[in-house]
């Protein structure tokens, strides 16, 4: 028994055994979650939409790595949360962004969105959509230029024809002709499978809400923001709609059109900026989707989604301040 | 099957290697190390002397204060050393060494009582205080001590705990299937004492021998007619499927980590919620561990002291075993018994993998909240570094106690003590959820329990001063 003695054993606090769940295992299936929609943004936008994703990721990735070690901090850029930054900045771009564009603003996501604060777990603002509302402000004509679909084996040149995006048809028209006018005519199924103008990676609603349905599943996500975000949108809109349907679009054209999907299931859940709590998420969710109908329907932009999702995230520690969940055995004694 | 408990983790139970494998005695030794603290309180005085002769079941330590137990000799023969030792804990502790003289006699022979319903619960306490007999489960909280409520806490209920949630261990479990009687007989005993009328036996379902057992013998207990008019009488909503006689209960129990904590096997039973802050008694309750029954029973029917008990020896382990084990033995005995490391080991842990302690020495003795031996190979041991909070909120679904520990182990890492204090710590239990599912590695129960080391510290501090002005 003397080679007992000198056995080295670890002696650390309990509990002794961890599950298997890490944040590159998240951050990687949400990523994969994505592709599919990415996919659809570089089928129907071409190879432009391809290369706005990978500087933006590079740019991202680059980023992060150059923060961390310039503020001393370990390189943690593996866990491969810049790389879903990098790839969330991208699918809110127009396809056609210029090259500078896509660069400013993923070293903003990441600089000024995320690393400024102090890395993953202490930003404020989801970093991908701070610095899209940045480049939205800064570069208006850029970010809303929106090439038309021109689905990759068709052959109609790339590159000339840009177009509305379906939102921004809706509020053309309604200052033009105070009604809904063409917006009208676009087809269901151009918005569902994104055969639509729009940033290149919100565009295809249906492989969207596959990848937020599959990372539901692998409970990664919980259902209560998508579920009150995208809830309100309709019944707001809804009842817009059923008073008066020559001016305001049917709930299901706001849902399946703009940034709703990508935002309510990938953006607006963002585990850092949104609350920790079901119930705080269900409020999380409604003011978002509140806020986010409110400038669709009367705001002098088309589209709400980004805004909405920022101005909440600056209301989350908030929410994550007065509702907590219900403490076992907070009762009246004596019970 | 009944409803549980809010939040909890279903981690990898384990429990294979050995749920199958008979209780046998293991090795009596040549020398144990017997603390003077094996409980919840006080530690005893050593009331032996070196040099001094003694007798398995000989009274070594006296209680000292209120809450306190007293420990035995496990073994027959001479006391060598009285002074600190290796101890669990992790601290060296007073403990007196007892060398062996071979014999392994009995201080007086154990007696056979069959009528012992019929002695007074004070008689009975009595019986239980003098052998010592502490919380089995891993509390140790003197068993006496628990059963002595003040008058105002009417007590109605007794719940046996069965549930052996921690992975791995099964010690509990071969104690239901393999001694059933003893378990049953315990309960009664203590409802005796407790003048209560229901009794239950929560049991996770992952143990269907131990149910069908226990369940077989508690249906051939002669049935005894509860008073009606005392149920109406305690204003307390009974279950529904509570009837008038056998008065005890065996339940099925969702297998789900930690359905085995005190307060949350009293809500998967009874639906009750202990409030923060207090204790079973509260809701009229008294949770006593299998493994603490089937002593009482021991000790009042033979009047067997406390010297023993059954712990899993698993994990990287050659052949792994359920041992009833004399207390005060040394791992290093208990490790060779087992026929050694069956890989190279990383951490032995005493108890659980929940709730365990690490050990760093194979010097320490087994005591009596000792359940579980558990050998994780060094492959399987990678403390890794921890990262930042993500807010994923995977802790706050796990915490069975509705806290927010992530704010609590921001808090605690940053020792802003005061901000973490509006989070609750003190109602945390430990058991290790958030930790477990935490994708950062934080350390989270690490940092709670310094919070509420800190807040102890704290309060004592204002009490003292509070005392002098």
């Amino acid at each position: 028994m003397e080679k007992l003695e000198e056995l080295k054993l670890v002696v650390s606090s309990s509990p002794h055994v961890r599950s298997d769940e890490t944040i590159e295992k998240i951050m990687y299936t949400v990523i994969l979650a994505l592709l599919p929609a990415a996919g659809a943004g570089i089928y129907f936008f071409g190879i432009n939409a391809a290369t706005v994703i990978m500087l933006s990721i590079l740019t991202a990735v680059a980023c992060e790595a150059l923060m961390q070690k310039a503020m001393g901090r370990r390189i943690a850029v593996k866990d491969g949360s810049a790389v879903l930054t990098g790839l969330l900045l991208a699918m809110n771009l127009p396809s056609n962004a210029p090259w500078w564009l896509v660069i400013i603003g993923s070293a903003f996501a990441i600089i000024i969105g995320k690393q400024i604060f102090g890395g993953l777990g202490f930003n404020i603002f989801n970093p991908a959509l701070a610095a899209r509302v940045f480049l939205l402000i800064s570069w208006p004509v850029q970010m809303t230029t929106w090439p038309k679909p021109t689905p990759l084996l068709s052959k109609v040149s790339v590159d000339a024809v840009t177009g509305a995006t379906p939102l921004g048809l809706l509020k053309s028209e309604l200052l033009l002709k105070n009604n809904i006018g063409e917006a009208a005519n676009i087809s269901l199924i151009d918005m569902i499978i994104g055969n639509i103008g729009g940033s290149l990676g919100e565009v295809s609603a249906i492989l969207l809400l596959l990848g937020g349905i599959f990372l539901i599943y692998r409970s990664y996500l919980s259902w209560h923001i998508p579920a009150s975000f995208i809830g309100t949108v309709i019944i707001i809109s809804g009842i817009f709609w059923i008073i008066d349907p020559a001016r305001y679009a049917s709930p299901l054209f706001h849902v399946v059109t703009g940034g709703l999907i990508l935002g309510a299931f990938f953006m607006a859940t963002d585990y850092v900026t949104s609350p920790i709590t079901p119930k705080g998420m269900l409020l999380f969710g409604f003011g978002c989707g509140f806020i986010t109908i409110l400038i669709r329907l009367f705001g002098t932009y088309p589209e709400g989604v980004s805004f909405a999702i920022l101005l909440m995230n600056m209301i989350t520690p908030l929410i994550d301040k007065y509702v907590k969940p219900k403490l076992f055995g907070e009762v009246k004694k004596g019970a | 099957m009944i409803e549980g408990f809010k939040g909890g983790i279903h981690p990898d139970y384990s429990k294979d290697k050995t749920e199958r494998l008979p209780i046998i005695d293991a090795k009596v030794p040549n020398r144990v190390v017997i603390p003077l603290s094996q409980h919840i309180g006080a530690p005893c005085e050593p009331i032996v002397k070196i040099g001094e002769e003694l007798k398995k079941g000989q009274k070594i330590g006296e209680a000292r204060g209120n809450v306190s137990a007293p420990v035995h000799s496990s073994i027959s023969g001479k006391v060598a050393a009285i002074g600190k030792f290796p101890h669990p804990s992790g601290k060296d502790a007073l403990s007196i060494v007892i060398e062996s003289d071979g014999k392994d006699e009995w201080v007086k022979e154990l007696i056979d009582r069959p009528d012992y319903l019929k002695l007074s619960p004070e008689e009975l306490k009595k019986i239980i205080n003098e052998a010592g007999i502490v919380g089995l489960g891993g509390a140790t909280f003197p068993t006496h001590v628990k059963l002595s409520p003040p008058p105002e806490k009417k007590i109605r209920i007794v719940i046996l705990n069965g549930a052996e949630c921690e992975p791995y261990l099964t010690a509990d479990h071969r104690l239901m299937v393999e001694r059933p009687e003893e378990i049953v007989e315990g309960l009664r005993i203590l409802m005796k004492i407790l003048n209560v009328q229901y009794g239950y036996i929560g049991i996770e379902t992952n143990k269907p021998d131990a149910i069908s057992r226990l369940t077989e013998v508690v249906s051939k207990i002669p049935k005894e007619k509860a008073s009606e008019t005392y149920v109406e009488r305690s204003g307390i909503e009974w279950p529904k499927d509570v009837e008038a006689g056998p008065n005890i209960r065996v339940i099925g129990l969702e297998v789900k980590y930690p359905q085995g904590a005190e307060k949350q096997l009293i809500k998967a039973t009874l639906n009750r919620e202990v409030p923060s802050g207090g204790l079973p008694m509260d809701v009229g309750v008294v949770v006593q561990n299998v493994g603490t029954a089937s002593a009482i029973y021991n000790a009042v029917r033979y009047g067997r002291p406390l010297i023993d008990r059954i712990t899993t020896v698993t994990g990287a382990i050659t052949y792994p075993k359920n041992l009833r084990i004399r207390i005060g033995t040394l791992l290093s005995d208990l490790i060779e018994e087992c026929g050694g490391f069956s890989e190279e080991p990383g951490k032995i842990i005493i108890g659980g993998p929940m709730m365990g302690i690490g050990q760093h020495s194979l010097n320490v003795p087994i005591i009596k909240g000792s359940s579980g031996i558990l050998v994780l190979p060094k492959t399987v041991v990678t403390e890794k570094e921890f990262y930042d909070c993500i807010r994923c909120g995977a802790c706050v679904r796990a915490c069975p106690m509705g806290l927010m520990p992530n704010m609590l182990s921001i808090y605690g890492e940053l020792r802003l003590v005061d901000n973490g204090k509006e989070y609750r710590p003190m109602d945390c239990i430990e058991c290790g959820c958030c930790s477990y599912v935490c994708p950062s590695k934080r350390p989270i129960v690490h940092f709670i329990r310094y919070l509420k080391n800190e807040l102890s510290i704290k309060r004592a501090k204002e009490k003292k001063e509070a005392v002098k002005a």
